[in-house]
């Protein structure tokens, strides 16, 4: 069945999606391509769960700066998450506080979680995206 | 059980494409189905058919191609991500076809089980 099958279809399943962001924004590409996948999981109507964990949580952090390494800042993106209904941002709170972190110091409202906490929500998914 | 796969990782720099595919091959031994393997990220280079490991070594490009061959798998490669690093129709292996993000969406939504293959 192709995109445009499905679409015209209707009545297209929804799944719980699970994005788990474990790396730094920038240094590798994961982030900004899990974010691309998020996007289209959205307009594909999907119930979208977004976890920042281990150096992930810096994705989230106010202030990014990249013009010294001539790379575009894509931090913005995270606040415009909202306009396409993603609202289920979650952090892991070993993460933050390993790293100083906390929730003032992010550009987004998330929602701060233990990892027991966030193993029971992975554990409601039904498909984990592991970037 | 119908399985999705997602490879995020590029051939012989790293075991992820390597253990997805045995993860196929296994799987379809035991009669399950294979929904379809999606090459994101750097793993869009597994697509490349000019790659060329040395003799003794396994073909990782090949194997998918024969494996889809065998089993009529659906194999395909992030049409974004391949411009991104130059995996464009010109250069794909067979089996392997460029397609969307919105066919990992989908395969997330029709397998039972999506399975990651990543670093």
């Amino acid at each position: 069945m192709s995109d445009t099958e499905a679409d015209e279809g209707g009545n297209r399943k929804v799944k719980r999606f699970m994005i788990v962001n474990r790396k730094a924004p920038y240094g590798t590409i994961y982030a900004l391509e899990a974010l691309e996948v998020v996007l289209i999981g959205a307009a594909f109507d999907q119930d979208m769960t977004l976890v920042f964990a281990d150096d992930g949580v810096y994705q989230l952090k106010k202030g990014q700066q990249t013009k010294g390494i001539g790379q575009k800042n894509f931090s913005p993106s995270y606040r415009a998450l909202g306009d396409y209904d993603i609202e289920k941002l979650y952090v892991e709170r070993e993460s933050l506080q390993a790293r100083g972190l906390a929730p003032e110091d992010l550009l987004v409202p998330v929602r701060v979680l233990g990892s027991a906490e966030l193993s029971v929500l992975m554990d409601e998914q039904d498909v984990v995206l592991s970037f | 059980m119908k399985f999705g796969i997602l490879v995020n990782e590029g051939p012989y720099q790293h075991q992820a494409s390597d253990s997805a595919y045995q993860f196929a091959v296994a799987a379809l031994a035991k009669g399950h189905e294979i929904y379809r393997v999606f090459f994101y990220n750097d793993g869009v280079n597994n697509a490349n058919k000019l790659t060329e490991p040395p003799q003794d070594d396994r073909n990782v490009t090949r194997q998918w191609s024969a494996l889809a061959a065998k089993h009529h798998l659906d194999m395909v490669v992030c049409v974004a991500a391949g411009l991104r690093r130059g995996i464009k129709a010109e250069i794909l292996a067979p089996g392997f076809n460029i397609s969307g993000l919105g066919q990992l969406i989908q395969a997330g939504i029709e397998a039972d089980r999506l399975v990651v293959f990543g670093d």
